[in-house]
Parts: structure tokens; C-alpha cells; sequence
């Protein structure tokens, strides 16, 4: 097994209109390795939120995706607010996002959610003020 | 694949290895080699975009001159509706139908009459159940080519309806042959009047499983002005157009949409747009939307490199040719149910997926992580002076060569520092 691949992204928080360019470059990534698109669409789904939930709440992070032999994790790191109920953020469709956020057509209280649904182990670390680390593996 | 005839050629005398149309290609199928442009056949999808942007005209597309039609005792012209918006001052579209009639053609069909058409059969097809979501428009056959070399997660996606021209061809074909019984079916030659190069290759290439029924494709800007001068001395005119609004609104981007009567659609044009689209389509994020139109062109139809006016003036008169037009004037046979078998298509063109680096993962792994180490000590200005379209393109030129190294001539005369 050569070295795993590590691809570094720094998620800019200022700039909504380019939020979600990470995954799509990770995405083509995933695609010259051959990888099967259902893994694509996971890991790129997963990534895209967890990239939008950086920019609306945190202003932005960074992003590291390392591919494996037998999995692929994704770490998103910010250091924003925090969250502080990490049980009530998972809620579907629990968001604390603002009407602006609300009417360019995000915060739908699917972020979390669906980045749980797409990966196969997530987990948060999260300290208020501080800042929030989530990791997400999916497995090949 | 090896034999694919491809319609976007470069004249050597006049490429200066200036690095547009590089930046420019969608696919990254352009090198420049010894100070010329390379095509790459593999990647090329026939869109014209480096023809559209090269400076120096040094890209040509291939088609038929209109005296291949001599060959046939029958001739049919096929008019794209995008041919109706190239005219000035021209409100009737019997003047052009009656031009092509005089410049030798025995009979017109317009393709706007088989795109009416296939918006009904497309009405039909969408109302089957477990489609998959969205479904995308097969008119375009540069976005065929397209989604099979870069997404073929969503070939599954495309409408398998031939498109209007071939639906046209069809139909020209029995109508000749039921008005005059005295010919054969080898006697009739049908010839597509076209916007684009894309749909010369698709005609030469029995695109996909499918033998295409139209024989020779002859450029609209080729055909322009000897129609000119033959219109301009019409006098006495046969009617002939039989075509509504929706039909010829195909010509444009959103046309194709719009004739559905659907709220859930989405119409992007341009290819960079089409991409975008694409990937968001692949991601899952597009809701509420049941049909994707996507034209390679900007504009549409209208847009194509192989038209005479500009793709925005030509909108504006299709729609005042519109205007006091119906809404569509063509439908299935009444009392037939379902889509005739012969108007749809079985096989996508086959392309070996771009993408993919090596067949074993593993190796992969190895080359992109080679890929990035090279091209992380390249300036990453992505300046094409190497003649990649990209430094990370570069980087895997190398790789997929074999090469452990990157030359860049930016770095060897100074003018960047090479990184560590």
C-alpha cells in the first residue's frame, strides 16, 4: 500500500457562492481512482454539507479528506461557536440558521443529518467557543 | 472508438500555439506539441468550443458540401429551426422553405415539426413510473458525449428519445416514399441543414447502436448566402411551413423545456454551465426538478459555431416569427397510445470513461499521489506555456507517461522559482 492520499482544502467563510468547491474537487479526485459513484455520492454529499455548515456557522475551516486502502475519512475542522446541543442538532430539521441564510435556500436542519446518513462512523468533537471537529469515515 | 470520425479539425498553417483554445476545452482533450494544438480523439466531445474561441480561425469543423446531395435522385432538406433566425427582416419561414426548394432540394421537412412531436412522445415518457430523477434531454448530442466520458454515473439519467432531427429524417423518409411510390428507398437522400459540428459526427458515427437516417450534414453558414440570393427573388411562394411556436422555440435554450407545459424544469446552455449542472445533478442537490435541458451552446442551438448571426439577435427574431404562431401544430397519430419503437435509442456512444488513472485502485492511489507531488512544485499559475491546459494536467501527463519529472519553461528560464 503506497502512502495515503491527503488532500488539503482551507473552506473560506466569506465567500458563500463558493462554498462547496472542496467536494467537487475531491469528487474528481474520487473519480480518477475509480471508485464506484455510489461512494463518490456519499462521500461528496457528506462533504458538501459539512462544508455549507462551516460557512453559515463557524466562517469557514478547513477540510482534509484522506484516502485509504480500505476507507476514506473526511475531517472537517472550524473554530467556530461551538455547538451546544450536539442531540438536538442531529434532529432532522433543527437548524439555527438566519432568515438570510433561510432564503438563499439553506438551513433546512439537514446538515448534520445528512452528513450522519452518507458516512459510515461520524464523530463530533465540539467545545463552545472554542470550535468543532467532526470526522467522517466511509468505508470502501 | 479507434474508427470515430470526429468534425473539429485544426489547420496546422494557421495555428500559432497561442494556448485559447487549451484553456478552453471542457475536457482537456488539447496539447500544444512542437507550437501547434493537438486534439486529442479520445476526449474530444465535438463541441465546437475551440473553434467558438480560437483567434486565428486555425479550427475548422468538417461537413458536406451541398453537391454530396447530387448522389441522390430524391433530396430532402432537413432546416434546423435555428436556420429560421438567421435572416433579416424575414417574418414568413415559407421564404426560406421555398429557397431551399429552389436551390434543388425536391422536398423541405422542417425539424421543428418532428421536435413538436418529440415534446409529445417526451410528455408520454416522462409519465412512466421509477424514471429516474431528473431526467436529462437527449437533443443535445455534444452533452451525450459528454456525460459518457465525464458522468457516466448518469447516462441512466437521459432521455433515450431520438432527437428531432432524426425523428425528421424518419419522417421525410415515408412521406417521400408514400408520395412517390416510383422511388427506393436508396434513391431518397436526406441532409440536415446544422448549427454545429456535433451533429456531423453524429451522423457519421452511427452514434451509439443507432444507423442514423440522415445522410450528409451541410453547414448553415455554408448554405447562408447562396439562400440569400435565391430568397431575395421569390416571388410566388408555396406553403410550405407547418410548424408552431413550441417547435421552433427549440432553437434556443429553454425551448425544448418550455414546450413540455412541466413546472419542474431547470435549461442551462454554455458548457461550462453544463457542467456545473451536471455535478450538481450527481450530487443529488437539484430538487423539485423533473427534466434537464442542457445545450452545449451558449444560447442554444442558436449558438452554434456553424451559425451566421449572432446567437441573441437570432433569439429575438425566432420570436417574432413566433409570435401569432400556435403553440404547436404537430401530433402522434390520433388514437395511437405509447412511443413508436423506432423513435427511441438503446445504446450511449461508447467512450472509455476519462477519468480513471489505472484499473487497479491501488495503483491509483500511487499515481495521484504522484500527480500531486509533481504539481506541487509547479507554479500552479496554470499558464498553458507547457502546453498542458493545466499544471495539475501536466503533473498527470507525466504520471500517465511514466515520467518522474516535470519540465515547466517557466521555472527554466527564471521567471518563476522552482518550489522545492
Amino acid at each position: 500500500m503506497p502512502e495515503p492520499l491527503v488532500f488539503h482544502f482551507d473552506v473560506d467563510g466569506n465567500d458563500f457562492t463558493s462554498a462547496g468547491t472542496a467536494s467537487v474537487t475531491v469528487k474528481k479526485n474520487l473519480r480518477q481512482l475509480g471508485l464506484p459513484s455510489e461512494v463518490i455520492k456519499k462521500l461528496s454529499i457528506a462533504m458538501y454539507e459539512g462544508e455549507i455548515n462551516m460557512v453559515i456557522h463557524a466562517d469557514g475551516g478547513t477540510a482534509d479528506v484522506i484516502v485509504g486502502e480500505s476507507y476514506i475519512d473526511i475531517i472537517l475542522a472550524d473554530h467556530g461557536p461551538g455547538i451546544p446541543n450536539v442531540e438536538l442538532a442531529m434532529q432532522e430539521g433543527y437548524s439555527t440558521a438566519t432568515a438570510q441564510i433561510h432564503s438563499l435556500g439553506f438551513g433546512a436542519g439537514m446538515g448534520l443529518p445528512n452528513m450522519k446518513r452518507y458516512s459510515d462512523e461520524m464523530t463530533i468533537d465540539t467545545r463552545l467557543n472554542e470550535g468543532t471537529t467532526v470526522k467522517m469515515r466511509i468505508y470502501l | 472508438m479507434e474508427s470515430y470520425e470526429h468534425s473539429v479539425l485544426l489547420d496546422r498553417q494557421k495555428c500559432t500555439g497561442c494556448t485559447t483554445c487549451l484553456h478552453h476545452c471542457p475536457t482537456e482533450a488539447i496539447r500544444i506539441i512542437n507550437g501547434h494544438a493537438v486534439i486529442s480523439q479520445n476526449r474530444c466531445i465535438d463541441c465546437g468550443e475551440c473553434i467558438r474561441r480560437c483567434p486565428h480561425n486555425a479550427k475548422r469543423a468538417v461537413s458536406s458540401p451541398l453537391e454530396a446531395m447530387d448522389r441522390f435522385r430524391y433530396k430532402i432538406a432537413l432546416p434546423a429551426p435555428s436556420l429560421y433566425g438567421q435572416f433579416n427582416n424575414m417574418d414568413d419561414v415559407d421564404y426560406i422553405l421555398n429557397g431551399l426548394l429552389r436551390l434543388g432540394f425536391d422536398d423541405v421537412f422542417e425539424v421543428s415539426k418532428a421536435a413538436e412531436l418529440v415534446t409529445a412522445y417526451t410528455r408520454q415518457y416522462m409519465k412512466a413510473e421509477n424514471l429516474p430523477v431528473p431526467l436529462i434531454s437527449s437533443a443535445c448530442p455534444v452533452i451525450l458525449r459528454l456525460i459518457s466520458l465525464m458522468y457516466p454515473m448518469l447516462e441512466d439519467n437521459v432521455l433515450h428519445l431520438l432527437p428531432p432531427m432524426e425523428v425528421a429524417a424518419q419522417l421525410a423518409r415515408e412521406r417521400a416514399l408514400k408520395q412517390h411510390p416510383e422511388l427506393k428507398p436508396e434513391d431518397i437522400g436526406v441532409c440536415f441543414i446544422s448549427p454545429c459540428p456535433s451533429k456531423v459526427s453524429y451522423v457519421r458515427n452511427n452514434f451509439g447502436g443507432y444507423k442514423s437516417q440522415v445522410d450528409e450534414v451541410v453547414a448553415m453558414n455554408d448554405i447562408y448566402f447562396r439562400l440569400l440570393d435565391i430568397m431575395k427573388r421569390e416571388d410566388k411562394m408555396l406553403s410550405l411551413s407547418d410548424s408552431g411556436m413550441s417547435g421552433i422555440s427549440w432553437a434556443e435554450s429553454g425551448g425544448e423545456s418550455t414546450a413540455l407545459l412541466n413546472e419542474g424544469y431547470l435549461a442551462a446552455d454554455g458548457i461550462d454551465n453544463v457542467c456545473k449542472v451536471l455535478e450538481e445533478i450527481d450530487n443529488g442537490t437539484i430538487q423539485h426538478v423533473s427534466f434537464v435541458e442542457l445545450n452545449a451552446c451558449p444560447a442554444g442551438c442558436v449558438g452554434g459555431v456553424l451559425t451566421v448571426q449572432n446567437p441573441y439577435i437570432a433569439k429575438a427574431r425566432l420570436r417574432s416569427i413566433g409570435r401569432y404562431l400556435p403553440l404547436a401544430l404537430n401530433f402522434p397519430p390520433a388514437g395511437t397510445d405509447g412511443i413508436p419503437k423506432q423513435y427511441l435509442f438503446g445504446d450511449m456512444p461508447s467512450y472509455i470513461p476519462a477519468a480513471r488513472l489505472s484499473e487497479s485502485y491501488i495503483e491509483s492511489i500511487r499515481m495521484m499521489g504522484e500527480i500531486e507531488r509533481l504539481r506541487s512544485t509547479l507554479p500552479g499559475i496554470d499558464c498553458g506555456a507547457c502546453g498542458a491546459p493545466t499544471c495539475r494536467a501536466h503533473a498527470e501527463d507525466a504520471v500517465r507517461q511514466g515520467i518522474k519529472t516535470v519540465s515547466c519553461p517557466l521555472q527554466q528560464t527564471g521567471q518563476r522559482e522552482e518550489k522545492p
